[in-house]
């Protein structure tokens, strides 16, 4: 017997949406789990203390303040390399071999595992470079990381930017570079943003390549050459270790809410650059 | 001009960073890893299933065998939810959802990995030990219920982790796929169902299979989450309720307090898993190309 298009359809589409809200609901499950069992205990005591016992008792402010300096170094290295590079690749060569290179260079990057890139900044910036476990060092290795995203990102962004725009800053006389830095990026801006926030809550998720370059120490961070343990990898530490139930979940609370920021900022710059290319 | 030739070359040597950044990760990751390796004896070093590293003994056979498992068991998981999304995100659903639908997923793409491997130690690992094992034990589908961390908790885990991957890029490739294949396979009376898997599934096939290889690389190459719910012990995985080690868990495990011979041997499984990921990367790669290519031949 032959189910006619229109039932085939219905239990198609039916299905589609059973999965769909399944993800959709997993999502606000684990958002949710986390924050009811996590936010009672995030306390102005929580974020402002050090951790006592290991983490048993106490805050999470070192912490807070390692994946800060961390994240926000990586970054600032990140971001200047990295839109150079989309600028390069869109402003000022044409199609070759070398853009062959380098975009197979950070497709490749983008695919490598956090541990690859722990092991090579271990190796490399901690032992090499004798940087040893230190903030410096989890920046630099999280610099790498997250280059592909931010040279994806402002390409994409530089791309989207109407030719018109080119034509007029050049036909008023603008050398190349003018047109790029008071033309081209100043509309391509909120689309780099949007790249530059993602690689921040990626920094903050970071665990595996930190764990491996930043170290776990648990006191305050002076200087870049200090080690320190980042938020993520606390919360594998209290959780793996059994340490303290109450403070993980509230650790996890201020990630996930770090992670909510991040991803609606990323959201509300996707916006306005559409609104502004468009 | 000659500022312009400048500020060019500069943006250039900025522009190899990258992959001289890949180059220098390549490098070092070998340097430390290949001596051991050789050492051993590669066929040794792949196929042995004795891991005793203070022992000098070194086979990661059982820790490839787990690789493999849970990423298997993450992509049935993922492909089927992933897709799913995709489809209904192009085809199926107003606009109005799609803007509540896609950032919504981009957001599971954000959540931390040791949020997952926690999620998975709270609530699946407790279920799959406790109801499900002992069920399909009573049903004779399992021999034993086993501790819960298992093949199949690190797959559920790692499957809803790679759902994000497989879903952007899947949507890229449905969205690339020329109008005019839908409005023509709707003209000639076909469903929009009909459409879409006769038609834009197939027109999107090259950049789907690039996203389910490219999900496979986060499958393989991901660590904390799998150690905390694949329970990470040394032997091979007989069903899916057994305990296993990926490559990845076994570095991030040992690199804590390993030395000498021990840490090298890290790094060797380290270019293992490199191996890995850059076959699945360059296959990724090429399978897009393709796509590339066919459209401007369009």
């Amino acid at each position: 017997m032959r189910i006619p298009p229109r039932i085939t359809q219905g239990l198609a589409v039916s299905a589609m949406w059973v999965l769909a809200s399944l993800t959709l609901g997993v999502l606000a499950f684990i958002i949710a789990y986390i924050l009811w069992h996590g936010l009672p205990h995030v306390t102005w005591t929580f974020l402002t203390e050090s951790p006592k016992a290991m983490g048993r008792e106490g805050g999470v402010l070192p912490m807070i303040l390692g994946t800060a300096w961390v994240t926000g170094l990586a970054v600032l290295i990140a971001a200047p390399i990295g839109v150079a590079t989309a600028i390069y690749l869109t402003e000022y060569t044409r199609e070759g071999r070398l853009t062959a290179v380098i975009r197979f260079g950070a497709d490749c990057l983008a695919g490598i595992p956090s541990i690859i890139f722990g092991l090579f900044g271990f190796v490399f910036f901690v032992i090499t470079l004798g940087m040893g476990l230190s903030i410096i060092s989890g920046a630099l290795t999280l610099t790498l990381m997250v280059l592909p995203t931010i040279i994806r990102t402002s390409e994409e962004a530089i791309r989207a930017v109407p030719q018109s725009f080119r034509d007029v800053s050049f036909g008023l006389g603008s050398t190349r570079w003018q047109m790029v830095t008071q033309v081209v990026l100043r509309s391509a801006l909120p689309g780099i943003g949007t790249g530059i926030v993602l690689s921040i809550g990626r920094s903050i998720s970071e665990t595996a390549a930190v764990m491996l370059t930043a170290g776990s120490a648990l006191g305050f961070p002076h200087t870049a050459f200090d080690s320190s343990r980042t938020l993520a990898l606390h919360f594998y530490v209290l959780s793996r270790e059994g340490l303290s139930m109450s403070n993980a979940y509230a650790t996890a609370s201020v990630l996930i809410i770090a992670i909510l920021l991040v991803n609606l900022a990323a959201y509300w710059l996707m916006r306005r650059f559409v609104a502004k290319v468009a | 001009m000659r500022r312009e030739k400048i500020i060019s070359l500069l943006l250039m040597f900025a522009a190899l960073s990258a992959i001289s950044g890949l180059a220098l990760i390549t490098a070092f990751i070998f340097k430390e890893g290949l001596p051991i390796m050789m050492q051993v004896g590669l066929g040794q070093f792949i196929l042995s299933s004795n891991w005793y590293p203070t022992e000098g003994e070194f086979g990661i056979f059982p820790m490839i065998v787990g690789s493999l498992a849970v990423t298997a068991g993450a992509m049935v998981i993922g492909v089927v939810f992933g897709l799913a999304c995709a489809v209904l995100l192009t085809q199926f659903s107003p606009p109005r959802l799609v803007s509540i639908v896609k950032p919504s997923i981009e957001l599971l793409a954000g959540i931390p990995s040791v949020v997952y491997g926690f999620m998975g130690v709270v609530i699946l690992v407790p279920f799959i030990r406790d109801t499900l094992g002992p069920a399909m034990v009573s049903l004779h589908l399992a021999s034993d219920p086993g501790p819960g961390l298992s093949v199949l908790a690190a797959s559920i885990v790692l499957g809803i982790m790679v759902l994000p991957t497989i879903t952007s890029i899947s949507v890229d490739a449905l969205q690339a796929a020329p109008r005019s294949y839908r409005e023509g396979s709707l003209a000639l009376g076909a469903t929009e169902w009909q459409t879409t898997h006769r038609v834009l599934l197939r027109a999107a096939r090259s950049g789907i299979v690039a996203a389910i290889i490219l999900g496979m690389g986060r499958a393989v190459g991901e660590t904390m989450a799998v150690i905390m719910v694949a329970g990470n012990t040394l032997d091979v995985p007989h069903s899916i309720f057994d305990p296993v080690r990926t490559l990845t868990s076994n570095i991030a495990l040992e690199m804590g307090y390993a030395a000498g011979d021990h840490r090298k041997a890290l790094f060797a499984t380290g270019i293992v898993l490199f191996v890995i990921i850059m076959v699945l990367n360059t296959i990724a790669l090429a399978v897009s190309r393709r796509r590339a290519g066919k459209a401007v031949a369009r």
